[in-house]
């Protein structure tokens, strides 16, 4: 399979690729190897987190893992990544595919550099969600799911974070953001933009 | 003014490091706990106070901890459950921020009485931040000999370990968030056997929640015979309440169990009364999985009581005029609020967040959503609500776990007591559209507070 593939992108979409050569084309995506692997330091990490765990039960890491793997891989888990998960753990591919489409952190497809996860659910909604939500739309001219053609901003929708009582609010990163309003979505933009130059 | 026991010291500046918690009585409890008092002193403690479990269901604590398995040469484990994600609930997310040593302290005395040696805290993958913070608490207690081995010289050992999930509420049901914390998937067991004899890697577990774990600590500090002169009857001591929606004053609060609802709403003390000047149309008092009141009933029992904050007086009346105090997620609507819409928002949510192991939710939710969206956006017909209360019915108590239920509740309650507005929906198609029903018939029964 990989023989087909060649050119610039991260190797991670190989799976995507296979998909979308049924529908397009071969040659229409220029795609590069690059080998999953995660670094010495991430490594390590991998071996602290397995050691909480009594012997023989590594699976436990899972979860920690792949949040691990998305940090590392471009915000999101390719069929590749997951594959390097369970050879690192010693478990099954099938034992971490079943696993990252089940939890809905875990993106299964590309994700902008930035990934704007606003609530939608009934708290932030009777404080304006939707007002928010149709405001980043229409600024970034994207749909829900959709990215930039710059490739900077995904918007995804999600249900309840846990910060009704600061609402409307989204997850970006790390961290949350709280008591949106227009302005502040401007902000936000702008603070991205200026952090990605 | 109410007592505080959890959030006492919560406005102290530097609370979250463990000098500051030490200097201000921070590990006193443990102290007492692990030098002069023993396992089953605390155990008799817990018991005496009547605590009960703060993540919603509201199980006896103590009665759950007498349940665990002690096999010979099996570990037992402590799980916390800070997988905080009912709608509207957000109250344990301020005490791991802000006081992450009343946590560590409340498992330490919690895993002691139960003889566990290992703990784990499973967060929410998207309190991405907290970890770290708790993560600093552990290393601090650590090195101030609170974790680790020989505690204090008793001989007693435990490591505390964080771990995050990755977005599934259904992880919040103890045996889901064991599945998860053994690298699967969230799917809730068939109990019995329950967690306290084959729980996490098959061995004896205690799931406990985040609020329940650090109410420990007063509870062994002050003893179970002053903790239950807080709070009213089977409600003893305090609860933390995470209000929010139409309100002045959205926060996280922590009440004894001995005021009124109405007290808490419109007191400047709590919510500060509905914001905008609006007026009170409705509220869900226990996060997104209790049913929704409609302010007649949920200022007063349909006996005509006062309603209070407690677990009996929101029960009072049962479904058909009652809620549930649940996990303490507040969420109150005002006038401008439509209750279809509110209604599909928690649809949407739950269809979301099935397992999907059982079909009576798995497909239940999805058409419970695509019915209120045929309602919400102009399609529905009359029948519709009918079918919604239907499916409802069907999928209340045939699944494995309570999410079924808990999506079944608030449809029902929606309709129970909002009937006309879902059938001014269907009727109005148009006009739904454009403007909200509003207040009608169930409008707060109380002079409207001048709220600025």
């Amino acid at each position: 399979m990989l023989f087909y593939i060649s050119g610039e992108i991260n190797c991670s979409c190989i799976y995507i690729s296979l998909k979308k050569r049924k529908a397009t084309g071969l040659f229409n995506y220029k795609l590069s190897i690059a080998v999953v692997q995660f670094s010495e330091e991430k490594l390590n990490k991998v071996k602290e987190i397995i050691a909480r765990y009594p012997e023989g039960k590594q699976k436990s890491a899972l979860i920690p893992v792949l949040h691990l793997a998305q940090e590392a891989f471009g915000g999101w888990l390719s069929a590749e990544t997951m594959d390097y998960v369970a050879s690192l753990l010693q478990i099954k591919p099938i034992e971490v595919y079943e696993v990252a489409t089940f939890y809905s952190m875990f993106n299964l497809t590309p994700v902008g550099k930035y990934l704007f996860e606003v609530c939608q659910t009934g708290p932030c909604m009777v404080s304006g969600s939707d007002n928010i939500i149709d405001y980043i739309k229409s600024k970034l001219g994207i749909g829900v799911g959709e990215t930039t053609a710059d490739g900077m901003f995904t918007l995804k929708l999600v249900e309840c974070l846990g910060a009704c009582g600061y609402a409307p609010m989204m997850q970006l990163g790390k961290h949350y953001r709280e008591h949106l309003t227009p302005a502040k979505v401007d902000d936000i933009i702008a603070e991205c933009r200026a952090k990605a130059n | 003014m109410g007592r505080k026991l959890l959030l006492e010291n919560a406005h102290i500046e530097g609370i979250r490091y463990y000098d500051t918690y030490r200097k201000n009585g921070g590990y006193a409890a443990a102290e007492k706990a692990l030098k002069s008092m023993g396992p089953e002193a605390v155990l008799e403690e817990v018991k005496k106070s009547g605590l009960r479990g703060r993540g919603g269901a509201g199980f006896p604590t103590g009665m759950k901890w007498s349940f665990i398995a002690k096999p010979e040469g099996v570990p037992r484990y402590l799980v916390c459950n800070a997988d905080e994600s009912e709608p509207g609930t957000f109250k344990d997310r301020y005490l791991m921020e802000f006081l992450p040593h009343l946590l560590i302290e409340g498992l330490l005395i919690s895993s002691f009485t139960l003889g566990a040696n290992a703990c784990y805290i499973y967060i929410r993958g998207e309190y991405a931040w907290i970890p770290d913070i708790l993560e600093q608490a552990i290393a601090e207690a650590k090195n101030n000999g609170w974790l680790g081995k020989n505690i204090q010289g008793t001989g007693f050992d435990l490591e505390i370990y964080v771990q995050r999930g990755a977005g599934a509420y259904i992880c919040g049901e103890e045996t889901a968030l064991i599945e998860s914390l053994e690298g699967k998937r969230g799917n809730p067991r068939i109990k019995p056997p329950f967690p306290a004899v084959k729980g996490l890697w098959q061995c004896p577990t205690v799931v406990n929640n985040v609020e329940t774990l650090a109410a420990v600590v007063p509870i062994v500090k002050y003893g179970g015979d002053e903790y239950i002169k807080l709070g009213t009857g089977k409600s003893t001591g305090t609860k933390l309440i995470s209000a929010c929606g139409n309100i002045n004053k959205p926060g996280v609060y922590e009440i004894e169990m001995n005021i009124s609802v109405e007290e808490f709403i419109f007191s400047d003390e709590y919510c500060g009364g509905i914001r905008n000047g609006k007026r009170l149309k409705a509220c869900i008092p226990g996060g997104s999985s209790v049913p929704v009141l409609p302010a007649n009933l949920l200022l007063k029992t349909a006996k005509g009581d006062t309603r209070m904050m407690t677990y009996e007086s929101l029960a009072d009346g049962g479904f058909a005029t009652g809620s549930m105090l649940g996990s303490g997620g507040f969420i109150v609507m005002d006038e401008d609020q439509c209750i279809v819409k509110n209604t599909l928002t928690f649809a949407r949510f739950y269809h979301h967040e099935s397992c999907g192991q059982c079909s009576p939710c798995r497909e239940g939710t999805g058409w419970m959503e695509k019915v209120l969206k045929n309602i919400d956006t102009g399609k529905g017909k009359m029948s519709d609500i009918d079918l919604l209360w239907d499916i409802q019915r069907k999928i209340e108590g045939n699944t494995i776990c309570p999410l079924g239920d808990a999506a079944a509740w608030p449809v029902a309650a929606a309709i129970r007591h909002f009937r006309d507005e879902f059938e001014w929906h269907v009727k109005n198609p148009e006009e739904a559209q454009r403007r909200n029903f509003g207040l009608a018939h169930y409008a707060d029964p109380l002079p409207v507070a001048a709220t600025v």
